[in-house]
């Protein structure tokens, strides 16, 4: 897998989540993804891109362009250093929500895109992975 | 901050939403339609969402509490015009708008709050548009 055009974008603010969601709307045009899944992959983007900054107290966005075999793909990936999540099973249980929100915001992320990955350490913090491809 | 107009046609508050809206607008949205519905008595809250490209958990509980609010000045809520992509993608998320009325366009939307109006007896017999009542 190769990756290109990755950029980092700070995630402290409420416009700040915007600006990430724009950003990944555009990497997505660009490779082409179709509009319900650009749909799709912004909407998981504002749900992680809001963990990051409600429960993770801030951090970032590393978005990129990636290959697979000649297919193309957006790679998003969210991170802070925050307090880490202690219950993943819980955490990712639809319904569950610590905070605003309808509960959604992990698992219904996840339902959203073709990859995902959860790296969360307690006391170190989470980082957030997540991969759409182009059909 | 940008700010979500609220205008008002006749018993009916139309909110329109043509920005992208990060999560302080939303609030604002909120407590500005409460505030509308609760001075001018309006029997019905159109939210136009024809030009919002994404609805998350956060902008979905907004449809809600605005319903709710609304319910507890006696007025009705439609949310109209939802792109296919982005009602796709709510499913897929798990979000089901729980008593959130919806409807396919504007003027749907009306005739629903109309209706709604008329058999309450919101909208007084002799408007039977229910645009002149206020």
């Amino acid at each position: 897998m190769t990756a290109s055009g990755p950029e980092e974008l700070p995630i402290v603010s409420d416009e700040d989540v915007v600006r990430v969601r724009q950003a990944v709307r555009g990497y997505a045009q660009q490779v082409r993804l179709s509009l319900v899944d650009q749909t799709k992959l912004v909407t998981a983007t504002s749900e992680l891109a809001r963990n990051t900054l409600v429960y993770g107290g801030g951090g970032s966005a590393r978005i990129e362009v990636v290959t697979d075999n000649g297919r193309e793909g957006i790679r998003a990936s969210f991170q802070d250093e925050g307090p880490g999540i202690p219950d993943l099973t819980l955490a990712l249980a639809d319904g569950w929500s610590s905070g605003k929100g309808m509960g959604l915001g992990l698992s219904g992320a996840r339902r959203l895109v073709d990859e995902f990955d959860l790296d969360t350490e307690v006391g170190r913090g989470t980082t957030v992975t997540v991969v759409k491809w182009k059909r | 901050m940008e700010r979500v107009p609220i205008l008002k046609i006749g018993g009916v508050l139309l909110v329109s939403i043509q920005i992208d809206l990060h999560d302080q607008s939303v609030l604002a949205l909120q407590e500005d339609l409460a505030e509308r519905i609760s001075a001018t008595g309006a029997h019905g809250v159109v939210i136009d969402i024809s030009a919002v490209e994404i609805v998350d958990s956060f902008i979905g509980r907004m449809f809600a509490t605005i319903a709710s609010i609304s319910r507890l000045f006696d007025a009705d809520t439609v949310v109209v015009g939802m792109r296919p992509a982005v009602a796709i993608t709510l499913v897929e998320l798990g979000l089901t708008l729980g008593g959130v009325r919806t409807a396919l366009d504007l003027e749907r939307g009306m005739r629903i709050l109309r209706v709604l109006g008329q058999e309450s007896g919101r909208i007084p017999a002799g408007d039977p548009t229910g645009l002149e009542w206020s």
